[in-house]
């Protein structure tokens, strides 16, 4: 079973400063908000940055800021509690409250270290912004629009064999299992769609679909390109010359390869349908390249040199 | 025509709070594929992911129509080439 963990947790206590995502000073006027706000929004949105973790991970810090520091009553609870009491600054003012009535003298952190329970769940930046989106979601421009959910990306490592054959896998993706089938012949960086397993809609809005990205590794002596296999096999001298019958590994299983007599070095020979499986083209195979290397004998015995030098007199 | 692989611009516009005629402009600046079929008007499931991606794009960064067409013209070459590139380093596997 795979585990894929599309977004990182995010459990510090530590103050997030809001003020510094949007790259503004804390006298900054709602107008320079916004501003700065659509800056960075233009330069991280997922949509024109498309396969982009770093960037969408700034989208949401940009989003989470924004969505405090325009609020005027939410940026005055971060301007008087965020520094003191972290992520947790939204309830800086029940913590004072809870403070006073038991007239206890405690340190800031026991405080956050108290309420921690009241979380709103695994986050991407702070609990903060998973609360107000449901998770992984981002702002909207002020009207109550019905958006698909995010894109969620993944990345699958597969071995050149298993992608050989049809294989089905059972990911978790933040924390649910799904099955998939991944069909034979797939590509090394090729992407597939696992429709409705991406982040919650907004608004009524469906889920977002999965993206897949295949890395196949290739520790075999075949090399790949697209449904062809390439090999390169050696071949001793006295097969190239006279021909001969070979046995060779294919992907396939073993198969009998028949040698032409006068074979010359580096010449190939194709093994129809016996290379990679057609994608989503079930039966349909590309061809195996055999290349052959023909090796030259060494240590040879005198009665061995004798003989070819009779050959080599015959040729002049 | 099967219509079950199109939905009606009527419906995607009242799903996202939109007025029709910013749909008609999508479709104006080349950006979405709108069919019209029996007096009505419709958008192919296909074309969803992309109408709703301009549609983000136009609500939440403001971004006008002449903007989104060039950033689609753009993201599109940048598929394009991400992959070729991922083509092509499969393909110097054969060299190395």
């Amino acid at each position: 079973m795979f585990n894929f963990i599309t977004n990182s947790e995010h459990k510090s206590m530590e103050y997030i400063d809001y003020y510094k995502i949007l790259g503004i000073s804390k006298s900054a006027t709602s107008k320079e908000i916004k501003s700065a706000y659509r800056k960075l929004a233009r330069k991280y949105h997922p949509d024109v940055n498309p396969n982009d973790k770093t960037a969408e991970q700034k989208f949401k810090e940009v989003n989470e800021a924004n969505e405090v520091l325009s609020d005027p009553e939410k940026r005055k609870k971060y301007d008087q509690y965020g520094e003191q009491y972290g992520k947790d600054w939204q309830h800086g003012e029940e913590f004072e409250k809870a403070r006073k009535a038991q007239g206890q003298r405690r340190s800031s952190r026991q405080y956050a270290g108290g309420f921690e329970g009241q979380d709103f769940g695994g986050g991407d930046f702070s609990d903060f912004f998973e609360s107000m989106f449901g998770g992984g979601g981002f702002s909207g421009g002020g009207r109550q629009v019905k958006f698909r959910g995010q894109d969620f990306n993944a990345e699958l490592r597969l071995q050149l064999r298993d992608a050989y054959t049809t294989q089905k896998q059972t990911l978790t993706v933040n924390g649910k299992n799904i099955r998939i089938t991944i069909p034979a012949g797939i590509e090394n960086g090729q992407t597939i769609k696992i429709a409705g397993h991406g982040g919650p809609g907004r608004n009524g809005g469906p889920k977002g679909d999965l993206y897949i990205t295949f890395s196949i590794e290739n520790n075999t002596d075949f090399k790949r390109d697209g449904n062809n296999l390439y090999k390169n096999i050696d071949l001793d001298l006295y097969t190239a010359i006279l021909g001969g019958e070979l046995t060779i590994n294919t992907f396939d299983g073993m198969a009998k390869l028949k040698v032409k007599p006068e074979t010359q070095n580096g010449s190939t020979v194709k093994l129809k349908g016996k290379g990679f499986p057609v994608y989503k083209k079930e039966g349909k195979f590309g061809d195996l390249f055999i290349t052959y290397n023909v090796k030259t004998p060494t240590k040879l015995s005198a009665q061995e040199k004798e003989l070819f030098k009779q050959l080599a007199s015959l040729k002049k | 025509m099967d219509l079950t692989d199109f939905i009606t611009v009527t419906d995607f516009c009242k799903s996202h709070r939109i007025s029709q005629a910013l749909i008609i402009e999508f479709k104006d600046y080349g950006l979405v594929e709108i069919i019209e079929r029996k007096d009505a008007l419709y958008i192919p499931i296909a074309e969803l992911p992309k109408a709703e991606k301009i549609l983000r794009l136009h609500s939440e960064l403001d971004i006008n129509l002449e903007g989104i067409e060039v950033i689609t013209q753009l993201l599109n070459r940048l598929e394009e080439m991400q992959n070729e590139m991922t083509r092509l380093q499969n393909r110097l596997g054969l060299y190395e």
